[in-house]
């Protein structure tokens, strides 16, 4: 016999080797493609932008549990990392450094460790980040460096307004679609990456390939994503078919302004989602209804952030109103 | 598409390693120590003294009451003592030791049983014989098997599961004795069709036994009455509410019996036992039992009288190999954690699970980061972290709203969580103070 004693506990004494760390790293790599095609437009902007902002992220965790809180140092868990990033993602490539530390003083401090930390915060914390941004410095947040034409990397004074920008501009001074059309993107375009906009919503398609991958690593499941951006097409469709004139058609609305973005990476974060599917099938359909209705009626050309957040609000809600079925609960008798 | 249930269940790594092991006779063990608390229910009543001789297969402890079981004596020999010693439960319990009389050869006879098939006897005496010679389910939960099958006059009851699942990874003592007794169960299942007076069985393996899965279909090919059900392999199947659904789609009520839904659920270890008893008039003292581990020298299954204390069995294996550090009654899942080696084998031990250092401890635990996962794998539909959170802080009463009360302690929650949180620890102390209180109320 060993000299060490014998443990004993309760069953079960197996453990699956998933770990909350594996799942926020799995969500890192996740990210990756949509990094290297941000690098890729943006050059050496979106690289500094999010290295400023995982640093500060990080280091703000740090700060604060070790010298205000006085708690367990977590920086290692993958969660502060994430927010970084994610952060950045949701940045323009453009923004003063200043801004991005502020940014994620924001989101950790205030959105995350305010609240007790992981797992108990109820708001998206890299979202808190952006809006409290994006109130405070509007202009500067919405100053989108574009991709120069012939494909090269950007020069920093080119600027313009994202395709959804460009659209409500448009619809405002009175142009039609069809007119506006000539001034976006393509349908194309826009799928692989080639737009104005934030960081991390450049290309639909390294957005989507990313999401696959959270889908089959079982990060997260495809109630979320696929209820918003089905229920989005379904709305934008409805309005684009009554009057394709005054409103874009569903694909500009599903491929630009972070919907891909906020549909498998903010929406599905876990802490912030509601835990059965019956609720997550709620909470994406709110989701996109708030979000079409900000793009088509309100002030702001994008609304996902928005809608995510004050959809993030109603989750405790939803968790309490939609419960899994308990087993053996109102059933028929079936006896043949 | 393979049968399963629809809610919840996991499917850990099965490391079913003794499956192509045949059953061994254990050797006869010098002394046996026998429990009088082997089932659920009332313990039973000792009506032996020390120093009486007895015979193998003599009664030692009567059933105490309805819910309750007779205990035979596992071997010939003399009654040293009557003792208090620390069951598997971890609670001592009395228990009769028993000094093996070496000299007496029906101790060591090894009787070849030739199959029986002719079922001779009415149904009230094959009920009075099962209780009789002490069956209880030997599927882990040792309810009294006549309990069972005293079906109440004008109870609808239409169909007998067989359960064949194993779902528990390592075990395999099902698997094996399906393998080399399965003529032996069918007669069993028939048997009971007959004390039931009922004409449907079907018998629920998991898709991982292909081989038992073959040799039954083969047997029951010109059984009318007799179905094989193939299951995926799927986490707790085994769970008497988790079959009933997955075979049959009905759904056993909440704090319901599957009997609620005509059904009535044994497993293939008691249909032996069951066929043993009323063919060979042979009570319930020895079962099989799966002695594993990945670090064991040579991992088996054996028949074992039941008494035996564990050690024998473990140094029949080679030893604890260097570095244990958990011993665990039962499966990985719903085992339960002994202290040291010389707790016995009773009629609910199905295995023995050794379990070295890397394995044994457990995560730290971490805060919830509200993924979710244990809600979707929660077979019975349950919220495990909100049921822990609620118990955690005293909320006894919403925790009993909640449904506390219906989980089955499959563990699936627990062994999902990427936290490594205790939630089925905080939930069996839930359902504690809850049955507590429910008590009090009354």
């Amino acid at each position: 016999m060993s000299t060490q004693p014998i443990i004993i506990s309760a069953s079960p004494h197996v453990h699956s080797d998933r770990t909350s760390k594996k799942l926020m790293y799995d969500v890192v790599i996740a990210l990756i493609p949509a990094f290297l095609v941000s690098l890729y437009v943006f050059g050496i902007r979106a690289f500094i932008v999010t290295a400023v902002a995982i640093i500060s992220c990080l280091l703000f965790e740090y700060l604060i549990q070790k010298y205000l809180m006085k708690t367990e140092v977590t920086i290692g868990d993958g969660s502060a990392l994430l927010t970084g990033i994610l952060l950045a993602f949701n940045l323009p490539s453009g923004l003063p450094i200043w801004m991005i530390v502020i940014g994620s003083l924001v989101a950790i401090g205030i959105a995350k460790l305010s609240f007790g930390g992981l797992g108990f915060n109820i708001f998206n914390p890299a979202l808190i980040g952006r809006v409290f941004l994006l109130v405070s410095f509007p202009v500067q947040m919405t100053m989108w460096p574009t991709a120069v034409e012939n494909n090269t990397t950007i020069a920093d004074a080119v600027t313009g307004a994202t395709p959804l920008g460009v659209i409500k501009e448009g619809l405002m001074f009175g142009d039609t679609m069809s007119t506006i059309a000539t001034k976006i993107p393509s349908t194309v375009e826009l799928f692989i990456g080639i737009t104005g906009g934030s960081i991390g919503e450049m290309s639909a398609l390294a957005l989507l390939i990313g999401g696959v991958y959270l889908i089959v690593r079982k990060v997260i499941t495809w109630h979320i994503p696929i209820t918003m951006l089905v229920t989005m097409a379904v709305m934008t469709g409805i309005f684009w078919m009554v009057n394709p004139e005054q409103y874009a058609n569903p694909l500009i609305h599903i491929l630009s302004g972070g919907a891909l973005l906020g549909a498998f990476f903010m929406a599905t974060d876990l802490v912030t989602s509601p835990v059965t599917k019956k609720g997550m099938i709620i909470f994406a359909i709110g989701i996109a209804v708030i979000t079409v209705v900000i793009r088509l009626f309100g002030a702001y050309p994008e609304g996902v952030s928005f809608a995510i957040l004050i959809m993030n609000a109603f989750v405790p809600l939803i968790n309490t109103y939609f419960k899994p079925r308990r087993f053996g609960s109102k059933i028929k008798s079936k006896i043949v | 598409m393979l049968k399963t249930f629809p809610k919840g269940g996991i499917h850990p790594p099965e490391n079913k390693i003794t499956a192509e092991k045949r059953i061994r006779r254990m050797t006869v063990p010098k002394v046996v120590y026998v429990p009088i608390a082997q089932h659920i229910g009332i313990p039973s009543e000792i009506i032996v003294e020390k120093k009486d001789k007895v015979e193998i297969g003599q009664v030692i402890a009567k059933s105490g009451g309805f819910v309750s079981s007779n205990i035979h004596s596992p071997v010939a020999g003399v009654v040293t003592k009557l003792d208090m010693i620390i069951d598997t439960s971890g609670y001592k319990k009395q228990c009769i030791v028993i000094r093996t009389d070496v000299k007496n050869e029906s101790n060591f006879e090894e009787k070849e049983y030739p199959l029986k098939s002719q079922i001779k006897m009415a149904p009230k005496a094959i009920l009075q014989r099962i209780s009789d010679y002490g069956i209880v389910g030997l599927g882990g939960a040792t309810f009294p098997s006549h309990v069972k099958l005293n079906v109440k006059e004008g109870v609808k009851l239409d169909c007998l599961l067989i359960n064949g699942v194993e779902c528990e990874p390592y075990l395999t003592a099902d698997h094996r004795l399906m393998l080399e007794k399965a003529d032996e169960i069918v007669v069993g299942i028939k048997i009971l069709l007959v004390a039931l007076n009922i004409n449907k069985a079907i018998i629920g393996i998991e898709n991982n036994k292909k081989d038992a899965i073959k040799l039954f279909k083969e047997l029951t090919k010109n059984e009318p009455n007799i179905q094989v059900a193939v299951l995926q392999v799927k986490y707790p199947q085994g769970g008497e509410k988790q079959l009933v659904k997955a075979i049959l789609g009905r759904e056993v009520p909440k704090n319901g019996l599957p009997l609620d839904v005509g059904v009535i659920v044994h497993n293939v270890g008691t249909v032996f036992a069951i066929y043993e008893a009323v063919q060979y008039n042979k009570p319930l003292t020895e079962r099989v039992v799966t002695v594993t581990g990945k670090k064991l020298e040579n991992p088996s299954n054996f028949w074992v009288k039941i008494g035996t204390p564990i050690t024998d069995l473990v140094e029949e294996v080679g030893g604890l190999p260097e570095g244990t550090r958990k011993l665990v009654n039962g499966g990985p899942m719903m085992g339960k954690a002994i202290k040291n080696t010389d707790v016995p084998v009773t009629k609910g031990t199905s295995g023995i699970l050794i379990i070295s250092e890397e394995e044994a401890s457990r995560g730290e635990a971490k805060n919830c980061i509200r993924c979710g996962e244990c809600v979707f794998v929660c077979p019975m539909g349950l919220e495990p972290h909100l049921l822990m959170n609620l118990t955690e802080k005293g909320f006894y009463e919403k925790a009993s709203n909640e449904d506390i009360m219906t989980c089955i302690e499959c563990g699936s929650c627990s062994y999902v969580c990427p936290s490594h949180r205790p939630l089925l620890d905080y939930i069996r102390f839930g359902k504690n103070i809850v049955k507590k209180l429910q008590t009090a109320k009354n």
